[in-house]
């Protein structure tokens, strides 16, 4: 975990790609998309059933090393509509578990509009986080700080012959655009046209390794 | 083969290019079909790994069947075959019909199959050197196990090239590996060919045999010069890469402006048709072609090929060759350009292997899973099928004998709900119980219409990198890069693809758009394994380092190279592996040579930097060729057969393959072979309709909770055999720690200096963690923003 400052704040971020505010306490993800490979199946590609439980897993190693008192989920936290009702026994075992550790908090995204809260926890449409809207896609037509899911931003580079590929956070100006946190989810690239314009233009590409905050901004990287 | 035809036994026939192999395959079929009153039905089936060649034999066939005008329809079908034809093959079939291994394999997707070949009399596999073992060899033999159950007396023919152990051949052939059943008819030698070995000399103006390299490309100048004394010349290149070299070199030398072209698989489809079109014509007067023109139609005007670098092997140097002059009365001329010193050795060693008729071995190996779950479902497409009953025919297939009812039953498995151990996709499956068949074994069918689509839109053997097209801005294509050197790509950078000089204008989405340029240019480059030195030419280069009785035979420097060695370190035995150590400008370096190919070297390579870097030896890199591997770092090597140990091969080498991108990469073709993802079909793509996902994120998943998957084992078999070639890194280990024959020296070796010359050119960072590399960039791109 590495110090991340957004908003005139120092955040922690993960390499998960999770980000915690040590202040309140709380700790925001993006994307889980729950339930993909089962929606793969239902179409004839059995991909491994354990995407729930590996996502739900990570998320519950990181609420046990920092103990938040409440967790933000921004959005497509389900792969689709159907995706709860075919939620495996120990996956939703795992989210009930932290419903009642915690207060869940719910942002539906588009591939879960219709999101209930009957695993617990309270579905909400935007949430606020210390003067910080929480959404799930990027609004550039709202002024202030925001944090973001939808785009799933990574960084693909060429380093001395080798192709390094991460999922990273997008800061740009007030807005701060989530990794996907899900187990099965791809990625966007970074300073893809669709997320400047949501976001800006003038962005960065933010990589935690184990060791620090890597910051890579658009105008110099795309020359990479 | 009448013989053999009469007697009703399988055969094959093993004959030299230019026997005329073809035509003798077909001989006992068209005289079956002249006497017999005219019979409606399919009577036999032509299968060739090329589709052009499908086509061709079937227009070859045609001018004899019209001169003897017999009442034989013949006809080819592939993926370009129009869909009324296709439809029309299956309800009033020809006599004869040609087609390829995929396209047999989704013809026994249809229901009809079970009534089409019900009276096939004979099936020929043509050029079954080329394929039988790998995929589409594992892929046909299913493919004959359906068709003999469906025709039990069905007679299989197998046509061949000279290999080193027909007995393979025939066991592959035959039903239950039953050799015996297989008659082996030999052919007709063929004139032996005309090979000789570019030398330097005062007359083509070649002054040495390089000290390292791969190209041959020094020898532009005299291979121009044979282009325009000869009438056709095809020029072979060992990877696609070279192949655009050579071609720029050869353009440069080209005085005569005379027509050359170029061909290899990134071209795009339409150019590669056209410069095929062109030779047909006699229109090239030479063309620069890698291994995608090793088989195909023939072209009677080449009268000479160059092989440029290495042949690599005897029977590969000879497949090569026998495209020139297709007749069997006359010698094919050829010409090998060595690379450097040792390819020079590795040319000398396959001129003696083909002069004593010796052939490079063949590497059969177990059927790979992934295809037999798809061949398992082209069956369930076509009729319900029995549990027992498949089983048996699938032990049928020789590659396959060995499958057991547990790991048919994983097969299963898998095809029907993935397979995993935790039962969540129960109501998903594709494959549903029908009952039981007359012995009591299960029998199923498929769950639902849409399966069957999926599985023929997905079906086939062939599994492409991810591909960009490079395309003018027009919108003109003019073939495709490997997504790997699209990324080393940007804005401005120039590079050689399709004989031209291009530029980079930018990379949007599947395309990398580029502009003509007259700018200086690099090549790119293919990522993947690369064909290794054969174990039989390995052997021979060994015998001449210590046989100073063939030293003679060598030209002047390549014999002082060797001198030089023999009184500055040591020349092995062939048992033993050699491993200098010395020092230079501050680093220490260890050079082994254990001729076992760029491989294996390169796998070894991996695992003993890891190693020195768990010990303390601060290794900075490595460096593999085809006959040795160089280790370089800040400690000295005191005690390398420590490092060689066989014991490498247990965790170190599962940890490293694990954490590198060869299973991934292997992972992803077992994943779509298999069926369990669909192909990215490009048309699709735009539509938005196909949501991508990566297959590296899959097996993250399944390695984390269900390592021991179907899959996970299919890739593994693959990772081994194909990507790290552990067989032979295994061989290598073994006998290192008996014969390792380890030299301190003060400085480098003769021997060690084509090695040490391609440090620098080709290797990459190596044990740096993506970690260590992102931090580097960064900081590169800080200094440089903070010095603007």
């Amino acid at each position: 975990m590495v110090p991340l400052s957004f908003d005139g704040r120092q955040w922690m971020a993960t390499r998960e790609g999770a980000l915690f505010d040590p202040v309140s306490r709380t700790l925001v993800v993006a994307d889980l998309h729950l339930e993909k490979a089962s929606w793969y199946a239902a179409l004839g590609q059995m991909l491994p059933p354990y995407d729930s439980f590996a996502t739900l897993s990570a998320l519950t190693y990181l609420v046990d090393r920092l103990d938040p008192r409440a967790l933000w989920c921004l959005g497509d936290n389900f792969h689709d509509g159907g995706g709860p009702a075919r939620l495996p026994r120990h996956a939703r075992d795992l989210i009930e578990t932290l419903a009642a550790r915690l207060t869940f908090n719910w942002i539906v995204g588009n591939h879960d509009p219709a999101l209930s809260d009957a695993f617990g926890g309270t579905v909400h449409a935007e949430g606020r986080l210390e003067g910080a809207a929480l959404r799930h896609i990027a609004r550039r037509d709202v002024a202030g700080p925001e944090l973001s899911g939808h785009f799933h931003p990574k960084l693909r580079l060429t380093l001395r012959g080798r192709r390094v590929s991460r999922p990273c956070f997008v800061r740009a100006g007030e807005k701060l655009i989530l990794p996907a946190f899900g187990s099965l989810t791809g990625g966007m690239d970074a300073f893809d046209p669709a997320i400047a314009v949501a976001a800006g233009r003038v962005s960065e590409a933010l990589i935690v390794t184990d060791r620090r905050l890597v910051c890579f901004p658009n105008a110099v990287t795309e020359m990479i | 083969m009448l013989a053999a035809a009469q007697a009703g036994e399988h055969a094959l026939l093993v004959a030299a290019t230019g026997a005329g192999k073809t035509l003798a395959g077909f001989l006992p079929s068209l005289i079956e079909l002249s006497q017999a009153e005219p019979t409606a039905g399919l009577h036999t089936l032509y299968i060739s790994p090329l589709k052009a060649l499908a086509v061709d034999v079937q227009r070859n066939l045609l001018t004899p069947i019209e001169e003897m005008r017999l009442p034989i329809r013949v006809e080819a079908r592939s993926g370009d075959t129009p869909a009324d034809r296709k439809a029309r093959q299956k309800s009033n079939p020809p006599q004869i019909l040609n087609t390829t291994p995929e396209s047999l394999s989704l013809l026994l997707s249809h229901p009809d199959s079970l009534t089409m070949f019900t009276g096939l009399k004979t099936v020929i596999v043509d050029e079954i050197h080329a394929f039988a073992s790998g995929k589409r060899g594992d892929l046909l033999s299913l493919s004959l196990a359906r068709l003999q159950r469906i025709a039990p007396d069905l007679r299989r023919v197998g046509l061949s090239a000279t290999i080193a152990d027909p007995d393979a051949y025939r066991a592959w052939l035959a039903p239950y590996g039953d050799i015996d059943s297989v008659r082996l008819v030999p052919g007709e030698a063929g004139a032996a060919p005309d090979i000789a070995i570019l030398l330097p000399s005062e007359e083509n103006g070649v002054v040495h045999v390089p000290w390292s390299g791969h190209s041959g490309s020094y020898a532009a100048a005299p291979v121009m010069r044979l282009i325009e004394a000869n009438r056709t010349t095809l020029v072979f290149c060992n990877t696609r890469s070279l192949a655009e070299l050579i071609f720029q070199q050869l353009w440069k030398e080209n005085e005569g402006n005379l027509p050359i072209g170029i061909h290899h698989g990134s071209l795009s489809r339409e150019a590669r048709r056209k410069v095929e079109a062109a030779m047909a014509r006699g229109a090239l007067r030479g063309l620069v072609a890698t291994a995608s023109l090793d088989l195909g139609v023939d072209w009677g005007d080449v009268d000479l090929v160059v092989q440029m670098g290495a042949p690599k092997g005897s029977s590969r140097l000879l497949q090569r060759i026998g495209r020139a002059n297709h007749r069997l009365d006359e010698a094919s001329k050829a010409l090998v350009v060595p690379g450097n010193r040792f390819e020079y050795l590795e040319a000398r060693a396959a001129l003696d292997a083909v002069e004593a008729g010796e052939r490079d071995p063949d590497d059969f190996h177990p059927g790979a899973l992934d295809v037999l779950a798809q061949h398992v479902m082209a069956c369930a497409c076509a009729a319900p099928f029995s549990e027992g009953a498949m089983l048996d025919e699938i032990r049928s297939a020789t590659p396959y004998s060995a499958i057991d009812t547990e790991l048919f039953g994983r097969v299963l498995g898998f095809i029907r709900d993935g397979g995993y151990a935790l039962k969540a996709y129960d109501r998903f499956r594709r494959l549903a119980p029908d009952g039981t068949d007359a012995d009591g074994s299960p029998v199923w069918r498929v769950s639902h219409p849409r399966f069957v689509t999926q599985h023929r839109m997905n079906a086939g053997i062939i599994v492409d990198a991810p591909l960009l097209d490079v395309r003018f801005k027009n919108g003109r294509k003019l073939g495709t890069v490997e997504e790997f050197f699209a990324s080393t790509l940007s804005a401005g950078d120039t590079f050689f693809f399709s004989g031209l000089s291009l530029e980079v204008i930018s990379i949007k989405d599947t395309d990398l758009l580029v502009r003509a340029t007259s700018r200086n240019a690099r090549i790119p480059t293919y990522v993947g394994a690369r064909m290794a030195m054969s174990t039989n030419l390995a052997t021979r280069v060994r015998n001449f380092l210590c046989d100073k009785a063939e030293w003679p035979r060598f030209p002047d420097e390549v014999r002082e190279w060797l001198e030089a060695q023999d009184r500055r370190s040591v020349l092995p035995q062939p048992g033993q592996l050699l491993v200098e150590t010395f020092p230079r400008d501050g680093r220490h370096y260890m050079v082994a040579y254990p001729f076992e190919g760029w491989n294996a070297h390169q796998s070894l390579g991996m695992l003993l930097t890891k190693r020195m870097e768990a010990r303390g030896l601060q290794p900075l890199g490595f460096q593999a060729s085809d006959y040795a591997l160089v280790c370089y770092g800040l400690e000295p090597v005191e005690d390398p057969a420590s490092l060689f140990s066989a014991d490498i091969l247990a965790d170190e080498f599962v940890e490293w393959v694990e954490g590198s991108s060869l299973l991934k990469r292997a992972f992803r073709e077992v994943a779509v072979i298999g069926g369990l993802v669909e192909r990215h079909h490009p048309g699709r793509r735009k539509s938005g309709k196909q949501v991508t996902f990566s297959t590296d994120l899959i097996y993250d998943v399944l390695r984390k909770y269900e390592p021991d998957h179907l899959l996970m084992k299919a890739a593994w078999a693959d990772a081994r055999r194909r990507l790290t070639d552990v067989g032979r890194l295994g061989d290598l280990l073994d006998r290192a720690a008996d014969t390792m024959l380890h030299v301190t020296l003060d400085r480098l070796s003769p021997l060690a200096v084509p090695a040490l010359i391609m440090i620098g050119r080709e290797s990459v960072a190596r044990g740096a963690s993506d970690d260590a590399l992102l931090e580097e960039a960064e900081t590169i791109i800080r200094e440089a923003m903070q010095a603007g």
